[in-house]
């Protein structure tokens, strides 16, 4: 693993968590009716950093929820290393929401469509919007992202490493090059 | 993070790590069955047959939803409706079931080591629902799990299984599993009912109900088995009941404190007292709802392992 390039720094991250929050706002016309839901693990901890700005831009504090959506995977029978699975805390009723989707990096989409299944069982959104901070494309589904970070283009054997304080020791994402 | 182990036998010789990682799933199926559409799809594609050569309804039950909660396929098989009334071996019948092609089977049978039989006779992933007097894991993991929901922890933990040692297969099962976990682990019942040399387990033993109650922090009371000749070890249930039955006054005269599990079906009137059975120390239906959450678990644990 060879690190290419670090391609948002800490504050790069700051700057974009407030866009994204803004943008979200302004789409949906304030808080008032959205939810917000971090997908495990640094997903989570991106929807923390958003809620945190929405409030300090809209003084209304809208409901977060974290998805694991290992239970709906598609690929139990074809890795190597069984995932671990953990708790899904939402403990809102997302029906009628407008539910924030908030993850780190998206790529093939898989991981969207588990988590859109699972957000289905959950209850019926008025809308489901796709909020991530780097899309790095080679989508294998049909997703797209309505708020995206950074577009960042990659190659098949690099990766986007984001790093968030909250578990790691620094705020940045970088690329990295995977050699094989 | 995967199990050490490919099937569920029984928690002897079965790791800390592998204990941990079922009891920590099971959180997360514990919150898939609060959900209003209790079902995920993870075992899409996966089919288990349920064999019960023995009557159960909780275990039965439990591992027929914990299958269908989590999309796998599920053929039930018991005896009193099945070709073994017309004579055909137990290796006949479970090799047809396999020609079948299913992936894991969950066993009951009168006999201990009919599930260690079965790995033997089989490729399918097999679970212990309970074998004669010897293991019925799922039962000591969700006694665990209740545990440690409710009182944080199981590691220091005192608990005392009280009531048929001898005869029961859920009281193995927990010693092996709460001795591996760091519990105190002690029984409560007429010295005819205490198999000889437990104390090579390292279980403390007690005669004294009241004495026992006093100093554990949990007592798992087991249901007195007469259909396996439990009353040959006692005078009658009614003696049992006076001298071994948690009643309130037990309780309130000695622990107050105190965590009361029962794995069901509960003789009223024998080891515990309708007014315990419906009481405020006991969390008999939780236990029952873990039941669910743990045997999901473990079937997802061992039906996605590759």
């Amino acid at each position: 693993m060879v690190i290419k390039a670090k391609i948002i720094d800490e504050i790069g991250l700051q700057r974009t968590i407030t866009r994204l929050a803004h943008e979200i706002l302004e789409r949906n016309k304030g808080s008032e009716n959205i939810v917000l839901v971090g997908v495990r693990t640094r997903g989570e901890f991106l929807a923390r950093r958003i809620l945190k700005k929405i409030v300090e831009i809209d003084g209304n504090e809208p409901n977060l929820g974290i998805l694991d959506a290992t239970l709906y995977r598609d690929d139990f029978r074809t890795r190597l290393k069984q995932p671990q699975v953990s708790v899904t805390d939402i403990t809102f009723d997302i029906t009628d929401k407008d539910v924030i989707l908030i993850d780190d990096v998206l790529y093939t989409g898989r991981t969207t469509r588990a988590a859109l299944d699972a957000l289905m069982d959950l209850g019926r959104p008025r809308t489901i919007q796709y909020c991530v901070l780097v899309d790095r494309g080679h989508r294998e589904m049909p997703i797209k992202a309505d708020f995206i970070g950074k577009n960042i283009p990659t190659s098949l054997n690099e990766e986007i490493k984001v790093k968030m304080k909250e578990i790691d020791d620094e705020d940045a994402v970088y690329l990295i090059e995977i050699e094989n | 993070m995967s199990l050490a182990i490919n099937h569920l036998l029984g928690l002897q010789n079965v790791s800390k790590n592998d204990i941990q990682l079922i009891l920590d799933t099971a959180v997360t199926f514990r919150e898939v069955l609060d959900r209003p559409i209790k079902k995920v799809p993870t075992l899409k594609g996966t089919t288990v047959v349920n064999l019960f050569y023995e009557n159960s309804t909780r275990t039965r039950l439990s591992f027929e939803l914990a299958e269908k909660r989590l999309s796998a396929d599920t053929l039930n098989f018991s005896t009193s409706t099945s070709s073994t009334k017309k004579g055909e071996t137990f290796k006949d019948t479970v090799r047809n079931i396999e020609a079948m092609k299913i992936d894991m089977i969950i066993v009951r049978h009168k006999s201990a080591g009919v599930p260690l039989y079965l790995t033997k006779i089989s490729n399918a992933s097999i679970i212990n629902a309970g074998d004669g007097q010897h293991e019925h894991p799922t039962q000591a993991l969700l006694d665990m799990y209740s545990i440690r929901e409710k009182l944080g922890k199981l590691k220091g933990l005192k608990i005392c299984i009280v009531g048929d040692i001898r005869h029961s297969r859920v009281a193995l099962s927990n010693i092996y599993g709460l001795k591996t976990m760091g519990a105190e682990v002690s029984v409560c019942a007429p010295p005819t009912m205490i198999p000889k040399n437990l104390e090579t387990f390292g279980v403390k033993v007690y005669t004294d109900i009241h004495k026992a109650t006093r100093e554990n922090d949990v007592l798992n009371v087991l249901r007195i088995q007469l259909e396996r000749n439990a009353g040959s070890s006692i005078p009658s249930l009614r003696e049992y009941h006076n001298y071994f039955g948690i009643t309130s006054e037990v309780i309130e005269k000695n622990n107050k404190d105190i965590l009361i599990l029962h794995p069901g079906p509960i003789n009223r009137g024998v080891e515990m007292s309708s007014e315990v059975a419906d009481g405020p120390y006991q969390i008999i239906l939780d236990q029952v709802t873990n039941g669910v959450a743990i045997r999901m678990a473990v079937l997802y644990l061992l039906g996605t392992k590759n």
